[in-house]
């Protein structure tokens, strides 16, 4: 089981107090497609993805993004219990998405720019190691059910 | 993965609005790598201090950022421009490939703080190509 401390619990919770999550999850799931343009595999169904204002501009992308980012609530509320709170939507992941788990590294790296670009200086070195490690332990438990 | 010119074009627009805070960046992108990934500070034993913002850390930093600066101005040949670099890391056992990576993430979280308008994602998709193939030329004299 993951250890917090409650200082940890304390930036988790208030960077998602605040969140813009329209904002943040569109920008980073954007951000993703254009940085890591392999990911874009995964978005066939989304429409124009052609180049980086494309991305930019797609509403089934934006829309996608805030989801995901909501997607991180549950794993807020469940901080002890991360790995059991995402069972399923691990083998959602692998059986029926086919995405590699390799990328949601990639995609937390992504969020991990756009909220830093957003904290400015209170993206402390304390804050980012508590953001990166929740983060660590969300994208270990989504690749928890891959076989 | 190879930089085309528009990624290099991209690196130096991006160097020339930052440039000026490379000391900045370089002291909190170390102090961030060494706090934020306690492993890293293997590599940092011989160090007095390896607090954030101590003394050897920032004058540290800006060592990197200046080898970061040099490598801007040879990124047409970053192998060449940069093998006295990579034998210094090299033959002083330095540092390990794979932890490059975690330098570079540290400096593009930092440039993001800083320069939030400026980091977008082609400019940051152009600056991680960048970073590793730095990386990659920098370990080039590793074995």
């Amino acid at each position: 089981m993951v250890e917090w401390t409650e200082q940890e619990r304390s930036i988790i919770n208030g960077i998602f107090a605040n969140l813009d999550y329209d904002d943040v999850g569109a920008k980073a799931l954007c951000r993703c497609l254009i940085v890591y343009p392999w990911t874009q595999r995964y978005f066939g169904a989304f429409g124009n993805l052609y180049n980086a204002e494309a991305i930019k501009t797609n509403p089934n992308i934006a829309a996608h993004g805030v989801k995901i980012l909501h997607g991180l609530d549950r794993a807020v509320k469940n901080m002890d219990n991360i790995k059991a709170t995402y069972a399923e939507l691990s083998v959602l992941h692998s059986e029926k998405l086919h995405v590699d788990p390799d990328n949601f590294k990639l995609l937390s790296d992504c969020l991990t720019i756009v909220i830093a670009a957003r904290l400015g200086s209170s993206f402390t070195p304390e804050t980012q190691a508590a953001w990166q490690k929740f983060l660590a332990v969300v994208v270990s438990a989504l690749g928890r059910q891959y076989h | 993965m190879s930089l085309t010119e528009k990624d290099k074009t991209a690196v130096k627009t991006l160097w020339g609005k930052i440039s000026k805070s490379a000391d900045a960046i370089g002291a909190d992108a170390l102090g961030r790598m060494l706090s934020v990934y306690p492993q890293t500070k293997t590599y940092f034993s011989h160090w007095s201090d390896l607090s954030y913002g101590s003394g050897p850390v920032k004058a540290h930093g800006k060592k990197v950022m200046s080898g970061v600066a040099l490598a801007v101005s040879k990124i047409d040949d970053l192998t060449a421009g940069l093998q006295d670099l990579s034998e210094l890391h090299a033959f002083q056992h330095v540092s390990n490939f794979h932890r490059n990576k975690i330098l570079s993430h540290c400096i593009m979280v930092v440039i993001a703080t800083l320069f939030p308008k400026d980091f977008t994602p082609e400019a940051h998709v152009a600056t991680d190509k960048f970073l590793s193939c730095l990386a990659l030329a920098l370990s080039e004299k590793y074995r």
